[in-house]
C-alpha cells in the first residue's frame, strides 16, 4: 500500500513558519487567510499498513508536539 | 574521571567538548556504531547536526547503537549531558522530558547568552551557587523548549528546571525561559546553550562552562569516594 503521513504542529503550539506563511500571503494580494500551519508530508510504501501508526509514534512524528494523520494515497487525489 | 563524547556523522562540536572535558579530566571519543563505552564515567553528548538532523533533530541519532547504551548507563543513574543537539537527542530517546521546536525568531541565531542556575543542588550544577549567572554561547535554530504545562509543574516541584534564560535573553521563546533541565532522577541534564565553548576567557567569552564539566567531576568522585 502507498501510504502518507501527514504531520503537523500540535493546535496551541506556536508555529512561526505558519505565522511567515499566513504574513506572506497577504502581501501577494491573497486575502482572508487565516489559521496557517506548516507541516511535513512522509509518502511510503508499506506491505503491513497496521504498522504505520506505531512508526509515527516511534519515528515519523513527535506525538508530544505534532499530531499526525494517516492517509492512503490511492484515496488521495493530486495533482 | 574519563568523560566519553559522542560522535555521530555530521557532530560538530564533539572536540571542543573533549577540550572542556580534558581541563577536569580524561576525555575519549566514542563512535555512534559501537556500543561500548569504553569504561567511561560520565557522557557528553555534543552538538552538530547528528545525522543531518533528518526528519526532526536528534530523531534517528537516537536509534544509533551508542544510544542503546547510554540509555542503559543513564538508567543506571550514569550522568548523561546533553548540549545542543545532543539535548534534542535526549528528548528524542525519552531521557528528558519535553521537546525542541524552531526559534519563535524563525533564524539561526549565534550570540553569548546569559542564563541563571534555578537549582544549584545538582549534579551537574553543585559547583555553582543559586541564582549565579552564567555566560554561555548558544548558536541553534531549533531550540524553543516545549512541554505541555502538567509536565512542567511536576519538572518545577522536582527541581529539574535547573538553568533559565536571564530576563532579555530568551530569543528562542522557550517556555517559561528554560534553557536546561534534568530528568526526575537529576542523573541526565540537557540545555541548549554550549557549555564546551565557554572553556577558556580568551575566545569563549568567559570560561563559565568548566563549572558544569567540574561540577559533573564532583558528582562523580563523590559516588566514588
Amino acid at each position: 500500500m502507498r501510504a502518507r503521513v501527514l504531520i503537523r504542529p500540535k493546535a496551541g503550539i506556536l508555529d512561526p513558519q505558519g505565522e511567515a506563511v499566513e504574513r506572506a500571503l497577504p502581501a501577494l494580494g491573497f486575502a482572508g487567510v487565516a489559521n496557517v500551519h506548516v507541516g511535513r508530508l512522509v509518502e511510503l510504501d508499506v506491505e503491513d499498513p497496521a504498522q504505520l501508526e506505531s512508526m509515527c509514534e516511534r519515528l515519523l512524528a513527535n506525538p508530544l508536539v505534532e499530531d499526525y494523520e494517516i492517509v492512503s494515497a490511492d484515496a488521495a487525489t493530486s495533482k | 574521571m574519563k568523560f566519553g563524547v559522542l560522535q555521530f556523522p555530521g557532530s560538530c562540536d564533539e572536540v571542543d567538548a573533549l577540550n572542556a572535558a580534558r581541563k577536569v579530566g580524561d576525555a575519549e571519543l566514542l563512535w555512534h556504531g559501537d556500543r561500548d563505552l569504553k569504561g567511561a564515567d560520565a557522557i557528553v553528548v555534543p552538538g552538530g547536526f547528528s545525522y543531518g538532523d533528518y526528519l526532526r533533530a536528534g530523531a534517528i541519532a537516537r536509534f544509533a547503537p551508542v544510544m542503546e547504551s547510554v540509555i542503559e548507563f543513564a538508567g543506571d543513574g550514569g550522568l548523561v549531558l546533553g548540549i545542543c543537539n545532543g539535548f534534542q537527542v535526549l528528548c528524542e530517546a525519552h531521557l528528558l522530558p519535553g521537546a525542541l521546536l524552531g526559534n519563535a525568531n524563525r533564524r539561526f541565531t549565534f550570540r553569548q547568552v546569559g542564563l541563571e542556575v534555578l537549582n544549584s543542588g545538582g549534579a551537574f550544577t553543585q559547583g555553582c551557587s543559586l541564582g549565579e549567572r552564567l555566560s554561555i554561547p548558544a548558536k541553534h535554530s531549533w531550540g524553543r523548549y516545549h512541554a505541555d504545562a502538567e509536565t512542567l509543574a511536576a519538572m518545577d516541584r522536582a527541581g529539574q528546571i535547573v538553568l533559565r534564560y536571564a530576563d532579555g535573553e530568551n530569543f528562542n521563546g522557550s517556555v517559561h525561559d528554560i534553557a536546561g533541565v534534568s530528568n526526575e532522577r537529576g542523573n541526565v541534564f540537557g540545555l541548549m546553550p554550549h557549555p564546551e565553548h565557554a572553556a577558556d576567557e580568551l575566545i569563549g567569552g568567559s570560561a563559565d562552562g568548566l563549572k558544569i564539566f567540574a561540577s559533573m567531576r564532583l558528582t562523580v568522585e563523590g559516588a566514588h569516594a
